[in-house]
């Protein structure tokens, strides 16, 4: 049994961290305002919203079943208060911080359209924070964290992210913005 | 179950209010309801002229039908910038 939990909290925890860096990506992508191929606005909206759901599911799953992992020994209080773990107890703080930031950019998403813009948008912006944080955690807690598998998986996720950000930061991130600047015509 | 959604939304329909304060013009707006808005050389949405009566020239308040009323309902949830509101067409 211990196996599987094991097993079942290694497993989900790259699949949701998987499922969190496209999450981010999309999420870029949706404030670009600009389709994909075959995905259109709207849609990258929606796709970007369900992953993040599915990551939140994946990391709630990953939590709990190392809870009831005998070698993990989590309690309650680790599951929001960072660093008070008995196994690596500054790389377990850092999921927990992860998990606290998934909580408060989920919950203020989800009432987007009851909090008002500014509120959704400060909170949202924590993700930047979140995503470093989760993926430092899955380097120095997780079993195959330092494997040549993740640590490429972790490569590529990082390269990623990062070409997604400076193209967020670039002067022609957002759609029409050359026309709208009066930088063209 | 559309002549129910018919009959519940009335046959008159109502009107998408933009709030140009915050419009950012991007784009959702107008791929949800192509029949009812286009975008502008900037982006913006632009209520189609053919899309009913004189009515459509008010870039502000675009009529919509009812058959579009489900479209125009996820429009106005899925703005980014929350500039869209539903209101009962006068």
């Amino acid at each position: 049994m211990d196996a599987a939990l094991w097993a079942i909290g290694r497993g989900t925890g790259v699949v949701g961290l998987v499922a969190l860096t496209l999450a981010v990506l999309l999420g870029i992508v949706t404030r670009s305002g600009r389709p994909l191929p075959g995905l259109p606005r709207f849609a990258i909206t929606l796709v970007h919203r369900n992953l993040s759901l599915v990551a939140c599911v994946f990391v709630l799953i990953h939590v709990v079943a190392l809870f009831f992992d005998s070698f993990a020994q989590l309690t309650l209080l680790d599951f929001v208060v960072p660093f008070f773990g008995s196994f690596l107890p500054f790389w377990q703080g850092l999921g927990t911080v992860a998990v606290d930031l998934l909580i408060a950019v989920t919950v203020t998403a989800l009432l987007r359209n009851r909090l008002g813009l500014r509120a959704f948008r400060l909170v949202h912006w924590l993700t930047y924070a979140l995503w470093p944080i989760a993926l430092a955690h899955a380097i120095g807690n997780g079993t195959d964290g330092t494997s040549p598998w993740f640590l490429w998986l972790a490569g590529i996720s990082t390269l990623a992210v990062v070409a997604a950000l400076s193209w967020r930061v670039s002067a022609r991130f957002v759609e029409f913005r050359s026309v709208r600047t009066g930088e063209t015509s | 179950m559309a002549a129910r959604r018919f009959e519940s939304t009335g046959s008159t329909g109502t009107l998408l209010h933009i709030d140009w304060t915050r419009c950012d013009g991007r784009g959702l707006c107008t791929e949800l309801l192509g029949d009812q808005l286009d975008r502008d050389e900037w982006g913006y949405p632009l209520a189609r002229v053919d899309s009913g009566s004189l009515e459509a020239r008010d870039r502000s308040n675009v009529p919509i039908p009812a058959d579009q009323q489900d479209a125009a309902a996820d429009a106005v949830a899925l703005c980014p910038v929350q500039a869209l509101r539903l209101v009962p067409r006068p």
